[in-house]
């Protein structure tokens, strides 16, 4: 396969991770479901991924790649113990909104 | 080809990460996430990184978005009782945040002068053979930490969501 860079410029790349992020973090913001503002962490870190591993095939160098392997890793850590906190949440205030946790802020 | 390959798989990113975000139904999220994620696996084969590639799909739409529906089917999130409502405020603020957000990242994106590709740029870089290379070379502690991570989170999961007796 030729090298991508010649036909769409890395910017475009820069951009597209950039729009990921920013819609990440506004589900992050919008959303009061436990469930998909989880979902929206997911679509943050892969943005990253993404922009990692452009500029690694950018640059020519495989650091980058290694990088988002170890992203993946935590990420896959991150969901299986965030899931099992929000079950564990939802078994005692039977909801997954998370202004039913208001008393964590005191 | 890999132009149009690249716009289109853009398209459908972005498209589908705004379902995930928007979809009231918790459910239509996760579907339109794997979309998401399968996108991006096709980015990464467009950049020539087969083996992020396949872990990618792998962990995210083997393993993460497996658990994320579980959750879902578990807890019945899909049915219209579970939709949260959300001030206007809030919808306001979240966009208004997000447009910021955008609007600094562009900016800073817009004003960095971007290096040059560099010439000497190998091809394989992306292969098995040369991640494995610099996995257990380069990378070999923070490697072994991860499995420490990945240790220390499954007993986590395991006292979290055990019944008490």
């Amino acid at each position: 396969m030729e090298n991508i860079f010649n036909v769409v410029p890395l910017e475009h790349f820069v951009l597209l991770s950039l729009a990921l992020f920013c819609i990440g973090m506004v589900g992050v913001l919008l959303r009061r479901n436990m469930i998909v503002v989880f979902m929206s962490i997911e679509l943050m870190l892969n943005a990253v991924n993404l922009l990692a591993v452009a500029f690694s095939a950018h640059r020519g160098d495989s650091s980058g790649q290694v990088f988002v392997f170890f992203v993946m890793v935590v990420a896959a850590a991150e969901v299986a113990l965030g899931l099992a906190i929000l079950v564990m949440i939802y078994r005692n205030v039977k909801s997954v909104d998370i202004n039913a946790l208001k008393q964590l802020k005191w | 080809m890999d132009q149009v390959l690249f716009y289109a798989l853009a398209a459908i990113a972005i498209i589908s990460a705004v379902i995930t975000i928007v979809a009231r139904n918790a459910m239509y999220s996760v579907l339109s996430l794997v979309v998401t994620f399968f996108t991006l696996a096709g980015l990464y084969l467009l950049l020539n990184a087969e083996f992020v590639a396949v872990v990618h799909i792998i962990v995210y739409a083997g393993a993460i978005m497996v658990l994320f529906l579980f959750v879902v089917m578990m807890l019945n999130l899909n049915t219209t009782n579970s939709i949260v409502t959300n001030t206007t405020t809030n919808k306001v603020m979240a966009g208004l945040a997000g447009l910021a957000m955008a609007g600094i990242l562009g900016y800073a994106s817009w004003t960095t002068v971007l290096p040059a590709a560099s010439n000497t740029a190998a091809t394989d870089i992306g292969s098995v053979k040369v991640l494995g290379k610099m996995l257990f070379n380069e990378y070999l502690l923070p490697f072994e930490l991860t499995s420490v991570l990945l240790i220390a989170t499954m007993v986590g999961v395991i006292v979290l969501t055990k019944k008490e007796e």
